[in-house]
């Protein structure tokens, strides 16, 4: 039992969380949502080219072979800066899917072999969700279809903007026709293939959600520390004071769940689903907190589009909905309890991890 | 990161599981806070130390079992899946046993471990005054030395376990000129030493749960100094950080209070009508699954050479306040009844949960209000300004 992270893991992390917040500034952020696709193509393969984007991709098509347990950590820096590109959806959710395929799909393991370069970046649609994220830079689309899963090159598709709160968010309503070439899986064996994608999306959604919840901290502490009012910083007030602990206490406690969630999708994905819906609930009242406790603490100057915040509370507010938003999620943990057979009890704390 | 038991872990877990079936009383104790009931609590932890399971972290040479910090929140789990008796020598062993570790001699260790260890000596804490309670700082009692002793007068409040335990650790001022947080020094007293007066204070139920301790010309030997002269607020610190950080409330304690809600609520969610209560019990149980991973994430970090850090303050907040909800869930659930005592004749199925929620009462209260937790989490570990 040792419920930590390698030396090397957090070596890793901390390398790209240098490289992350040296390139993706709030200022960086804004100069990407003035661009046609809102999207910084050489950002991308920056990415690709620290290997980023081959993290999960398989040795055999090129990749490094990872796991989303060493994904989650970056995962996490993306959310601290805001990221706008889909580095998570594509190399933690797509990625996987296209792999526990791509045996019997040889376009698939073309694919894997293009994300792991940079040349491809693949969007994600799910049954839980309406709308396909960069449904217009993707080079390909993993669609869903009751049971089944399909891949279709963009211009196979028509895509339709719908414009989010979040500048940096490129939602999409698709329009496609399945074909036999463009199906992937369907029956049982596609049923577990979409349980499995939507845990790995509301992870790495939970991961983001806390690195944004950080950063609301961050910037709220550092701005209450040099607003003054009545001769001295506003910081000094036990009322924000306890605004922030609670901020802090509610993001403490929901990163362990997020690395349980985290390891228990990487070494027994058939029983995720309770440790993923607690790690996405924890974390979303995590960062809403952030967002709510931080923008009060700003005052009027946290209203503002000038002021950075937003840039973060929006994230946090749409990525809150989405890959199965707070009812879902708390309806899967509720029947969990409901069900006389659940493992629950002191003893029980890796129930889940023993129980196979 | 594995998370998974060794085979020894899960072994060790064997062990202590079959100990407590064979041990643990069958009958439920009377409350630690009656004569009759701390007596029983008293055998109970002699029966733990026969079998060195008394604190399983410590070393063997003071009865413990060299445990590491896993097998001792294994150890915990077990304990509290048997619904054992609760530890009447909380203070002691939790509290003053690691303090000792760190600052005794290894003179103090024989004398004060030893005996803490064997069940014969229950310890009571005595920090609050009448003046200072979450201002510490502002403690007025004096221990001024005259040659091998120390002369203790004041008083000190809200002790708990001291009406009927053997000892207090205190801190007193031992420079009578000194202010705040210096000249102030960690003395161990016998609660039967002359000068020593003990009022009882009935808490919430009705029992001498604590008590103010006045002190009139009390003397001991300078032996009883945890520390040097002069050190006792930073001592007292290290203390508060092993009460509000990992050792006084482990996770298991929480996470059999949420089952037994999960199964209260089971049993009635049928006639259930205030939609709150499903959120507030799944809420509830989420978050007593997070303080047991967050506590396993600090003792894997511990036992790897790490040191714990402002997570205690994190901590207290957390699970006092979890507590709290987890026991008004209960009673939301038992509605009418809820009020009723256990022993009442109506009280069908009630259990202990208002008891229980009596006492929660007092966990954001003791060991520092969580309003000084939150100042302390806000200041020391975000870096706002004090003023």
């Amino acid at each position: 039992m040792n419920f930590t992270f390698s030396e090397e893991q957090l070596l890793f992390q901390s390398n790209i969380a240098d490289y992350l917040q040296k390139e993706v500034t709030p200022e960086a952020v804004r100069a990407t949502w003035e661009t046609d696709t809102g999207r910084d193509e050489a950002r991308w393969q920056q990415m690709a080219d620290l290997g980023l984007t081959a993290m999960l991709v398989p040795e055999a098509y090129g990749g490094l072979g990872l796991k989303e347990i060493d994904f989650i950590l970056l995962a996490y820096e993306c959310g601290r800066v805001a990221l706008p590109e889909p580095l998570v959806s594509t190399a933690m959710v797509a990625t996987p899917l296209l792999a526990s395929v791509a045996q019997d799909h040889p376009q698939c393991a073309e694919v894997l072999q293009q994300i792991a370069t940079g040349e491809a970046l693949v969007a994600i649609g799910h049954t839980a969700s309406d709308f396909v994220c960069d449904a217009h830079t993707a080079d390909f689309l993993l669609l869903p279809q009751g049971d089944e899963i399909h891949l279709l090159p963009r211009n196979a598709v028509h895509y339709t903007a719908q414009p989010s709160v979040d500048p940096s968010r490129r939602l999409f309503t698709v329009d496609w026709q399945a074909s036999p070439q463009t199906r992937l899986a369907g029956g049982k064996a596609g049923v577990k293939l979409l349980a499995a994608t939507l845990n790995r999306g509301a992870l790495g959604v939970a991961a983001q959600l806390l690195g944004l919840a950080q950063t609301m901290v961050d910037m709220t502490v550092q701005y209450t520390a040099e607003r003054k009012q009545f001769g001295r910083a506003i910081g000094s007030n036990q009322a924000l004071k306890h605004h922030m602990a609670n901020c802090a206490v509610s993001i403490e406690f929901a990163l362990p769940v997020l690395h349980r969630a985290a390891y228990t999708v990487t070494q027994q994905a058939c029983l995720a689903d309770y440790p993923v819906s607690h790690a996405k609930v924890s974390a979303s009242q995590a960062a809403l907190l952030a967002a709510k406790n931080g923008i009060q603490s700003h005052g009027a100057m946290g209203y503002t589009w000038e002021c950075d915040l937003h840039i973060f509370m929006k994230r946090a507010w749409a990525l809150d909905k989405s890959w199965g938003h707070n009812g879902f999620h708390k309806n899967r943990l509720h029947q969990w309890l409901l069900n006389p057979a659940a493992l629950i009890g002191a003893d029980k704390t890796f129930g889940l991890q023993q129980a196979s | 990161m594995d998370l998974n038991y060794t085979a020894e872990q899960i072994a060790f877990r064997r062990e202590v599981r079959e100990w407590l079936a064979a041990n643990v009383p069958t009958d439920p104790l009377a409350s630690f806070d009656t004569a009759e009931g701390f007596a029983q609590h008293r055998q109970w932890e002699q029966t733990l130390a026969s079998g060195n399971w008394g604190m399983v972290t410590w070393p063997k040479e003071y009865g413990g079992r060299a445990c590491s910090l896993i097998e001792w929140l294994v150890f915990e789990e077990e304990y509290y899946r048997a619904r054992a008796p609760l530890r009447v020598n909380q203070n002691g062993i939790f509290l003053l046993g690691p303090t000792l570790m760190e600052y005794g001699t290894p003179e103090q260790k024989q004398r004060f471990i030893s005996a803490m260890a064997s069940g014969e000596e229950m310890w009571a804490q005595g920090w609050s005054e009448p003046d200072a309670g979450s201002d510490m700082a502002a403690i007025r009692s004096t221990a001024l030395r005259h040659g091998d002793e120390y002369v203790i007068n004041g008083q000190k409040v809200w002790s708990t376990r001291a009406v009927y335990a053997d000892w207090v650790f205190c801190l007193f001022r031992t420079d009578k000129d000194s202010e705040r947080h210096q000249g102030l020094s960690f003395i161990l007293v016998p609660l039967d030493a002359p000068g020593v007066t003990v009022r009882p204070i009935p808490q919430l139920n009705g029992l001498p749960g604590f008590a103010e301790i006045f002190f009139d010309e009390v003397r001991v030997p300078v032996f009883n100094r945890l520390g040097e002269e002069g050190q006792g607020w930073s001592i007292a610190m290290s203390t508060a950080g092993f009460e509000r950080g990992l050792m006084l409330r482990s996770p298991a304690r929480f996470q059999e209070t949420a089952k037994r809600l999960v199964e209260l609520y089971r049993q009635h969610q049928n006639d259930i009508l205030d939609l709150s209560i499903e959120d507030a019990v799944v809420s509830s149980f989420m978050d007593a699954e997070a303080y047991a991973l967050s506590t396993y994430q600090t003792a894997s970090r511990l036992d790897q050479g790490g040191k714990i850090g402002p997570e205690s303050s994190v901590n207290k907040i957390f699970w006092s306040e979890l507590d709290q909800r987890m026991h008004e869930t209960a009673l939301n659930i038992l509605a009418g009844r809820a009020e009723l005592w256990p022993h009442a004749s109506a009280a069908t199925g009630v259990g202990n949960w208002l008891d229980g929620f009596l006492f929660a009462q007092s966990g954001p209260i003791y060991a520092g209000t969580n309003e000084i937790q939150r100042n302390i989490i806000a200041e020391r570990m975000l870096g706002m300004p004090r003023k």
